[in-house]
């Protein structure tokens, strides 16, 4: 186990600096630079900005400046935010919980009735119940998000005033009734993706468990139907879901693009399109890390559940 | 017939089947899977049911357990355990049975145990279906039936989780689960088919001898008449789903009334401890000659963690005359397989010579190899997994000589003239693997190596996965294509009495040496190498002093 540890770890470093590199060179070779968007001033001179470009240190060769920003990284210094000079790391903290609360709450949504639709389908398969389940599916996987998002706010927000069209909260109203209101509609919208994805694989990993031979010689011993399913099927089912769940860990923190902004929900999604509209690149350079730090975790807790779940990997 | 007026079995009868008939989906093969089949497993015996795939033998085991699947319905009959008709119960009183009053095991032990729960846990979860004492009795239970099942360390294997465990030893779980509450019939779908010849002559033993020790009913599905002459009382002779013939074991192996069953029992291949007439060959000179063969696995392999290494091929040489054939037999992880695929340079080796027509190819490159690969050709165990499914038969037979240079027409006439000489007709070439059965697939692998007219041909199990009555016809077709070609073969097989029937001699292969190489005649009647001993003792149905069938001629 320990060194399956340090190997993941090498590899997450290296993987680390090739997305560093590669979202360092690509900032910075768009036309404009980072200074492009200080150049739409109209009171701003070729002076003014070529001081600023002293001052941020963006003269310097492509190479010195991404040695220096890595090594202020490491250090724990991701640098300033080029709109209003707050530190990113507080930019990020600042977004975080209103995407944690939007992600964590439509993810729990979509694992629960996802596992159960694919179970069901699975023990039921061909029934009407599968039929419209893989039809349900397809539908949610090929509109997209936004026209759902669109639809909910005219119909349960203009039509029937039931819900709040957008934000997380009333201003002045701070209570948890208010936050899970505005909670309601975007956190179904955004699992409506995610239950068709979860019941889709649920329904496969399911259908390969139930045609095994152990299961036949849990139904010879005389178990009851449920327990057939509950402890022999779904246990071996869920094995591949672990992984599946480590790839959807990062987007817990991470956000939705279209979903917070249809929404205009204050999450990390909508500041990585506002960051890039502003080229508030330091910002996006940290999202940019932020991100690829979470992919690299969620990835190794999965392989860690999935060795703590499974006999043959944690012993073997 | 009105179900009032069904004969009650008499008292000495665990089981009973009478009139059954199960049908099938539409669309199969046939509409039944069997039909009007009757026979009785009398208290105390053991009743195997023979027959080949197809034969309606493990449907029928099923509709007794009460598993069939939906789509397959017992359309009329009775099954009657214990004097009680099941065909028709709840699902519920099904499955109360189940494991209480009639328990099964099955072919497959490396996938039969779930792999998520320890033994004990899986032993425990009988009783406890069954509502069977309390957690700490059925502990005490469970270790009991492990030691009575021979497994080592009972204590330490009721915590083991299933793949530390060997295939004998999973199977011996199975049979402790199937044991937990001593139910008064067992099913045993073809039981030992997956083990090696040593753990099968175990489990067959341990079977044998748990049914004498608790008088026991055993139903025992096979398709092997060796094993049926191991242990076998009485027999049910099964043909597409009906039953052609049925008696004592001495009857039916001694004196076979019907055509399918003597084809059956001929088709046994059978020690002959004969040699065979080896074919005269114009040139003497070895074709295959190699030296001190070496290959080693590593696995674990990382920046931080430690290897594992297994020898897989240590040090074998042997030498191979043209025309003839070498069979090489062993038990799983005895490194025959490996050493098929070192000959053909599927593997590279990592030490040693292959010298194949006086050149050494172990040390050639791919590239250097390639214009030699058609000269050396091999023949998979798997007909089904062998043959690309979306290729026509054509297609699969003349891909390889084009790409080494073969005109497309001519090709084309001589994979036509080939399958023919194979035994299929030539409108085979225009169809696709999956209309073929298993036993026309494994033609075609042959006419597809064939097709390089290979001066060595290695078979790597190419008849295991056969029914016996096509594996007899593929012996001896291979034996006839050798007859008329010359070419040399490696015959790869755990099976020593398939290696008896075909190969001029034979290698003995365990823990990856050769332990012992000889004619048929030595291998079989003086063995030199005490391993040599245990595996031809292990033959099941070959024992001196047991019930031998008939139609054994050599």
């Amino acid at each position: 186990m320990r060194g399956f540890l340090l190997n993941r770890l090498s590899q997450s470093l290296i993987l680390l600096l090739i997305v560093s590199v590669i979202g360092f060179l690509v900032l910075n070779l768009l036309p404009g630079g980072p200074l492009a968007q200080f150049g739409l001033d109209p009171g701003m001179t070729q002076d003014d900005l070529d001081r600023l470009k002293e001052q941020l240190g963006l003269n310097r060769p492509l190479l010195m400046q991404y040695f220096d920003w890595a090594w202020r990284l490491l250090q724990g210094d991701w640098g300033h935010s080029f709109r209003d000079g707050t530190p990113v790391l507080a930019v990020i903290g600042r977004h975080v919980p209103a995407t944690l609360l939007l992600m964590g709450t439509s993810t729990a949504i979509a694992i629960a009735i996802g596992t159960w639709i694919g179970i069901r389908g699975a023990t039921h398969r061909y029934s009407l119940f599968d039929h419209m389940a893989t039809i349900g599916a397809m539908v949610a996987l090929s509109i997209p998000t936004f026209w759902f998002g669109l639809v909910g706010i005219y119909i349960f927000s203009l039509q029937l005033g039931w819900l709040p069209a957008g934000n997380m909260y009333t201003i002045g109203d701070g209570s948890v009734l208010n936050y899970l209101h505005h909670l309601i509609l975007p956190s179904i919208v955004l699992s409506l993706v995610h239950v068709a994805i979860w019941s889709r694989y649920m329904r496969t990993a399911t259908l390969d468990a139930i045609s095994q031979d152990f299961v036949k010689t849990a139904r010879a011993k005389g178990l009851s139907e449920r327990r057939v399913i509950m402890k022999h099927v779904v246990g071996n089912a869920l094995l591949p879901m672990i992984t599946l769940a480590g790839v959807q860990l990062p987007s817990i923190l991470t956000g939705a693009l279209v979903t917070e902004t249809v929404f205009t929900w204050p999450g990390m999604g909508r500041l990585f399109l506002d960051s890039l509209g502003y080229s508030d690149y330091p910002v996006v350079m940290g999202l940019l890390m932020f991100s690829a730090i979470l992919v690299i975790l969620g990835n190794l807790i999965a392989d860690i559940a999935v060795a703590i779940v499974d006999p043959r990997i944690r012993l073997g | 017939m009105a179900a009032s007026i069904q004969p009650i079995p008499p008292h000495d009868v665990a089981l009973s089947v009478c009139d059954l008939t199960v049908n099938l989906p539409k669309g199969m093969e046939r509409t039944y899977a069997v039909e009007n089949i009757s026979f009785d497993l009398k208290r105390g015996q053991i009743l195997c049911v023979i027959g080949e795939s197809g034969s309606g033998k493990s449907v029928t085991a099923n509709a007794i357990m009460g598993l069939l699947p939906k789509v397959i319905r017992v359309s009329s009959g009775t099954i009657q355990l214990d004097g009680m008709n099941i065909i028709g119960l709840s699902p519920d009183k099904l499955r109360s049975l189940r494991g209480r009053v009639v328990s099964m095991i099955f072919q497959d032990p490396l996938s039969a145990l779930n792999p998520l729960m320890t033994v004990g846990a899986q032993i425990d979860e009988v009783m406890a279906a069954h509502g069977v004492g309390t957690p700490k009795s059925r502990r005490g239970r469970a270790i009991e039936l492990l030691t009575e099942v021979g497994l080592p360390d009972p204590e330490l294997m009721y915590h083991q989780y299933p793949f530390r465990l060997s295939g004998g030893q999973r199977q011996r779980v199975m049979i402790a689960m199937a044991l937990a509450l001593e139910p008064t019939i067992l099913i045993a779908d073809e039981p030992t088919t997956a083990l090696d010849v040593t753990t099968q002559a175990q489990i067959l033993e341990l079977i044998r001898d748990i049914q004498r020790r608790k008088g026991m009913s055993v139903m025992f599905i096979t398709h092997d008449f060796g094993v049926v002459a191991e242990i076998a009382d009485s027999v049910v002779v099964m043909e597409k789903g009906h039953i052609v013939e049925q008696g004592s074991a001495q009857q039916v192996l001694k004196s076979p009334g019907h055509p399918y069953t003597r084809r059956l029992i001929a088709a046994v291949p059978h020690l002959t401890g004969e040699d065979r007439v080896p074919l005269e060959t114009a040139d003497k000179a070895p074709i295959l000659k190699v030296e001190g063969l070496m290959k080693t696995y590593r696995s674990g392999s990382s920046l931080f963690s430690a290897q594992r290494v297994v020898p897989a091929v240590n040090e074998v040489s042997f030498d191979l005359a043209p025309g003839r054939t070498l069979g090489v037999v062993g038990e799983s992880g005895s490194g025959k397989s490996s050493l098929g695929r070192l000959l053909i340079k599927l593997l590279d080796s990592d030490g040693g010579g292959i010298l194949f027509e006086g050149r050494d190819i172990a040390k050639l490159s791919e590239a250097e190899f390639r214009p030699l690969r058609p000269r050396v050709q091999m023949i998979f165990q798997d007909p089904f997994a062998s043959l690309n499914p979306r290729s026509t038969i054509g297609h699969i037979l003349t891909v390889g000589p084009i790409a080494h240079g073969t005109p497309y027409a001519q090709a084309r006439e001589e994979a036509k003239a080939l399958l023919a000489h194979v035994g299929l007709d030539a409108g085979a070439f225009d169809r696709f693997p999956h209309e073929f059965s298993g036993g026309q697939r494994q033609r075609i692998g042959i006419a597809r190596a064939l097709m390089f007219k290979p001066k060595l041909l290695i078979a790597d199990e190419a008849v295991s996965a056969l029914d016996v009555s096509i594996q007899a016809q593929i012996l001896q077709l291979l034996d006839q294509i050798q007859r008329e070609t010359g070419v040399s073969m490696i015959f790869i097989t755990h099976d020593l009495r398939v290696a008896s029937q075909i190969c001029d001699e034979i290698a003995v292969m365990q823990k990856g040496r050769i332990v012992e190489r000889g004619p048929p005649s030595q291998i079989f009647l003086d063995p030199q190498s005490a391993y040599t001993r245990e595996l031809v003792a292990a033959i099941p149905g070959e024992r001196p002093g047991t019930t031998r069938p008939v139609a054994a001629n050599g």
